[in-house]
């Protein structure tokens, strides 16, 4: 099966959970069990040409030009933790779908499920480093949603947060390496960056992004001093726990230490800090377990010094050393899961995971006994079992490796690990299993059903045949460690026994062992000596930071994030100023290319009734009727201006433009005060005088120094203007760029204009649904109405121009291509005539004869642009490639057919569309309680039988 | 020629700046209006200006204003509208929802009182 569907069968199924949810439980966990086993069989469809040693890739270019691309590659090491991921997932599958209880949701659970599922799969999986980023992020993200999966409870949101917060910023800071490691080799493709190690060690930059990346893998591994975020996790349900924290979550950093260690190890500075960081976080990770009470923190903490084991093995540098990591990352996944569902299955059984409350569950769980005690014996590291095995391996490398000039030091410490590591394992057997029955269990303990059980029972099968047969295992282990290696060094001849004879590991292994049975004796001894020892709490700490952290930006911003628009603006505008100062201060200008031309009389006198109506908005802006006239005549004059400087269509746009617009503010106008009272202080009116003239000085300069120059290199516009008629079919170049050209952006806005249409919709809705509602029907107009609202003579003549209007709207549109005119400009002059008649008729008797609701004509716009543009498909073309045609009917003319003008229809459509439908949105805020909508297009009408009776009442009321 | 624009891109710019800065939603919406315009005007002017050479094609006509600037300007003119009346639509529904047409949330610190309300 092709990789593509392998990673994206999690995604794309991540939908179906949700879906089945109301099919039931079992359908729900039937269909995420079904979507794993398919990506699962996937793999395996795979593995001839993996033991083959050949690595098979996928690849799919996303972005060249950033060197992003899609492209995946499995090879063994790929392989390896594909097939933990997706075979221990199908197992949580099962085990959750008997976990959960009826108050879960279980749909959402395995769609977290899934997401993390194919983000991990991802991972292992990606060829390109920027990828295997996004998907990083991916599992934090999709972890974050599994680990808060109870929302109720408290710890489950803050250990949701911790770990969201410490692998976010581990994250962040694998970006800054990884992108270093890019720009190093000069791409960012791992097979081409693993085979650049000299360049690559020998660069300066190698420490930077060597640091940043092993930031990245110690906290999303949970290595010290990242170690405290993983505990807290434990909040999630147990199969999250068992999932995250045995075989996947917690694996990706130490997989991508793996997968970088062909590059990155075999330096002092890999040595020094991989192997300390290791070392430091098994010993303190073991120790911290086993003065855990609670089961599942006793877990997590032994997680936490199982992964320190492993980074210590891959710190060393050594093929040996990296070979036992991979044996070790087998055994622990298959242990570390069977033990958390253990767990799980005792805290669903007993209800409680307090070591303290149990003991002697031997009896009364026999089959859970036999399950926990095997994959425990195992990771405390007795023969027979597969955590001997990579135990042993383990030490013998202990006893090679040699730190800070003290070869006694990593055995010793080594040792130590290995000792408290089998004493928390015998006591989770001891406290939990062993002892007496008691007869104060929160609940009455019994083996759970088989849906339960069966899953970790599978894996401790594999725990006890890998451990008896270990040369089973050998030949996979040694595949996976020779595509971890890479070309960097040898496999390892060594072979994997039980007896390797009287070995050092061995004594130190029999150390281990007798230590830990010591240490359980004089347990409750230590336990009292541990409690009285202070030691610092990761939790309060990491919260101490948060809330400082949070008190700083507060400081920073809250004083000009103070939810004052008006300071924002004052802010954002002096902050444009100064950038806009800096460049223009630290930059050159080259000297005037374009000479000025002589200014028109005509232009003179636009450009002073331009200037004196914005002067006089500014001065006069209280009276707010008044300052709307005035915006009228800017408009006017911008208009005048696009037609003196040759932009016939952007004249036609504005002029149509500014009408809707004005009738928009005089609708507004009707509802709020006709004056704005003098609010503010002369001194507040000065700054912000100083910051406008400030603000209006600097785009003249930039503007008239723009004006005076050429462009740089020759604008695009040159292409236009060659290829408007030859290839788009029309003259009118700026209706070609925007039907043709530039389609898509032109798609895109009418969208835009569509959704802000029904925004305006919906506000209306939102405020005539609610508490204003009343208000607004009781409202008195504060100014005199009319007494003749709607005169016969506007009615009479609206009407009369209604045809004449939708004629010239038709004309503008026909003529568009060729002409100026166009989608954009009949659709605004076309709803011009609309809103006349709602002007002269009233809204009740113009609505009363709408046929098309107006969200109906956008969407149809919308379609029909959407449509054509897809039409081109069918030809083979990209989307919105137009084509035309001549055709002649007799006895017309020849004329021009183009698909370009039935894009251009879904563009009018849509301006009528939204322009109506904001209007009109508007004017139903106006209707009032005490006065009836008139049924009649005129309030005097002498053809009526009762002539008078009138549909608003004269001037009389408000005032 | 080119003065008179880059003046009247400057005192629209002046205008709507000062205008954004009131206290009053219905003041704000015109000075943004205002500044709509500077802006169209001045993405406009980028094309340089030309007199009496529209990007219409005709046989024997080799000078052609630049096309391009129109055309995204023109799509600007359109959607400032549906942004304004967006704009408006929320003013208003504040106004008629509190009977307050001010832009900034009254707020009980001393400080901003001195600066907001007279």
């Amino acid at each position: 099966m092709s990789l593509f569907i392998i990673v994206a069968l999690p995604f794309l199924g991540a939908f179906l959970p949700g879906l089945m949810n109301s099919a039931g439980r079992s359908a729900c966990a039937g269909v995420t069990f079904a979507v794993s086993l398919a990506a699962f069989i996937g793999l395996l469809t795979n593995l001839p040409l993996v033991l083959a040693g050949e690595v098979v890739t996928a690849r799919v270019d996303w972005m060249p030009s950033l060197g992003l691309n899609f492209t995946l590659m499995l090879d063994g090491l790929g392989f390896f933790f594909a097939l933990l991921i997706l075979g221990i997932g199908l197992l949580i599958i099962a085990y959750t779908r008997n976990y959960l209880s009826r108050d879960d949701n279980m749909g959402e659970f395995f769609t977290y499920l899934l997401l993390f599922q194919g983000a991990m799969v991802g991972i292992v999986l990606s060829d390109n480093i920027l990828l295997l980023l996004v998907f990083w992020e991916l599992t934090s993200l999709s972890s974050f949603l599994l680990i808060g999966y109870w929302k109720h409870l408290p710890e489950g949101r803050q250990g949701a947060r911790m770990a969201l917060t410490v692998t976010g910023m581990g994250g962040l800071a694998m970006i800054g390496g990884m992108l270093i490691l890019g720009q190093i080799v000069g791409s960012y493709d791992l097979s081409v960056i693993l085979e650049n190690r000299d360049l690559i060690q020998a660069d300066p930059l190698y420490v930077p992004a060597l640091i940043l990346i092993l930031l990245g893998c110690f906290t999303k591994s949970a290595q010290f001093p990242f170690h405290f975020w993983l505990p807290h996790a434990m909040a999630a349900p147990t199969p999250v726990s068992a999932y995250l924290h045995s075989a996947t979550m917690v694996k990706a950093g130490i997989f991508l230490m793996a997968r970088m260690w062909p590059v990155l190890s075999g330096t002092p500075e890999w040595f020094m800090i991989v192997t300390t960081a290791g070392l430091v976080t098994m010993v303190l990770g073991a120790l911290i377990a086993l003065f855990k009470h609670d089961l599942k923190a006793l877990l997590a903490f032994s997680t936490v010094s199982h992964l320190g084991l492993i980074t210590m093995l891959l710190g060393t540098g050594t093929a040996f050393g990296a070979m036992a990591a991979v044996f070790h990352i087998l055994n622990h996944a298959t242990f570390k899961a069977a033990l958390f569902m253990s767990a799980g299955i005792i805290d669903h059984e007993a209800h409680t995971r307090d070591i303290r409350r149990l003991g002697g569950l031997r009896k009364l769980m026999p089959i859970t006994f036999m399950i926990a005690s095997l994959a425990a014996l195992s990771m405390a590291g007795i023969p027979l079992l597969n955590g001997f095995l990579s135990k042993e391996m383990m030490l013998e490398e202990a006893n090679h490796t040699v730190l800070f000039g003290l070869p006694w030091l990593v055995p010793a410490l080594a040792t130590f690990g290995s000792l408290l590591s089998a004493a928390y394992c015998f006591r989770l057997i001891g406290h939990v299993f062993l002892g007496p029955v008691r007869d104060d269990y929160p609940a009455k303990p019994h083996d759970p059903e088989a849906g339960l059980w069966m899953p970790p029972a599978i894996l401790v099968v594999l725990v006890v045949v890998i451990g008896v047969a270990p040369f089973l295992a050998e030949p996979f282990v040694k595949l996976v460690t020779a595509s971890v290696l890479g070309d960097a060094a040898e496999v390892p001849k060594a072979y994997f026994k039980i007896w390797h004879g009287l070995v050092p590991a061995l004594f130190m292994s029999m150390i281990a062992v007798v230590g830990g049975l010591l240490m359980i004796a004089v347990f409750t001894p230590a336990l009292r000596l541990w409690d009285t020892t202070p030691r610092p709490e990761a939790k309060a700490i990491f919260d101490t930071i948060i809330n400082a952290v949070v008190r700083v930006s507060q400081q920073v911003i809250l004083p000009l994030h103070n939810g004052a628009f008006t300071r924002y603006a004052a802010v954002a505008a002096v902050t444009i100023l100064a950038a806009g100062f800096h460049a223009w201060s630290t930059g050159s200008v080259g000297t005037a290319t374009r000479t000025l031309q002589p200014a028109d009389p005509v232009l003179i006198a636009g450009w002073l009734m331009l200037v004196a109506a914005t002067c006089g908005m500014v001065l006069m802006h209280r009276n707010r009727f008044l300052s709307l006239i005035l915006i009228g005549i800017v408009g006017l004059m911008v208009s005048v201006g696009f037609v003196f400087f040759s932009a016939p269509d952007l004249a036609m746009t504005q002029f149509t433009v500014e009408v809707v617009t004005i009738i928009l503010m005089l609708l507004a106008l009707n509802f709020l005060p006709n004056r704005t009272p003098i609010e503010s202080s002369v001194l507040r009116r000065v700054r912000d005088t100083g910051i406008a003239i400030a603000g209006g000085l600097a785009t003249f300069a930039l503007a008239y120094y723009y004006l005076l120059r050429d462009a740089v290199s020759t604008p695009i516009s040159e292409f236009h203007l060659a290829n408007s008629y030859k290839g788009g079919g029309g003259t009118n170049v700026v209706n070609v760029i925007l039907v043709d050209f530039r389609g898509f952006d032109t798609y895109g806005e009418i969208i835009v204009l569509g959704i802000a249409a029904l925004l305006i919709y919906a506000l209306t809705e939102t405020l005539l649904g609610g508490p204003v509602r009343a208000r607004l029907l009781n409202r008195l107009p504060d100014q005199a109405r009319a007494g003749d609202v709607h005169p016969m003579m506007m009615v009479v003549l609206t009407r009369v121009i209604m045809p004449v209007v939708l004629l010239v709207g038709f004309y503008i549109f026909w003529r568009g291509h060729n002409e100026p005119g166009g989608g954009f400009i009949a659709g605004l002059i076309v709803s011009i005539g609309v809103v006349m008649q709602y002007m002269a008729s009233g809204f009740a008797w113009t609505s009363a004869r709408l046929r098309y609701p107006y969200h109906g004509v956008i969407g149809a716009g919308v379609l029909i642009a959407g449509f054509t543009g897809i039409g081109s498909w069918f030809v083979g073309k990209p989307f919105l490639t137009s084509d035309f045609t001549y055709v002649r009917i007799p006895p017309f003319e020849k004329f021009e057919l183009a698909t370009a003008a039935l894009f251009d229809l879904g563009v009018f459509l849509a301006v009528v569309g939204a322009v109506m439908l904001s209007l009109e949105s508007f004017s139903r805020l106006a209707r009032r309680a005490h006065v009836p909508d008139n049924e009649h297009p005129m309030d005097i009408d002498p053809s009526r039988e009762n002539p008078l009776q009138i549909g608003a009442k004269p001037a009389k009321e408000g005032g | 020629m080119e003065f008179l624009v880059a003046s009247a891109i400057g005192v629209l710019t002046a205008g709507g700046i000062y205008l954004m800065l009131r206290l009053r939603t219905f003041p704000v919406i015109l000075g943004m209006s205002l500044l709509t315009y500077a802006v169209n005007v001045f993405l406009f002017s980028s094309g340089r200006l030309t007199v009496g050479a529209p990007p219409i094609l005709s046989d024997g006509v080799s000078v052609y204003t630049d096309p391009l600037p129109q055309a995204l300007v023109l799509t600007a003119i359109v959607i400032s509208f549906g942004m304004t009346a967006v704009v408006v639509m929320i003013g208003l529904g504040a106004f008629l929802g509190s009977d307050d047409d001010h832009v900034d949330d009254p707020s009980e610190d001393a400080d901003d009182k001195a600066e907001g309300t007279s």
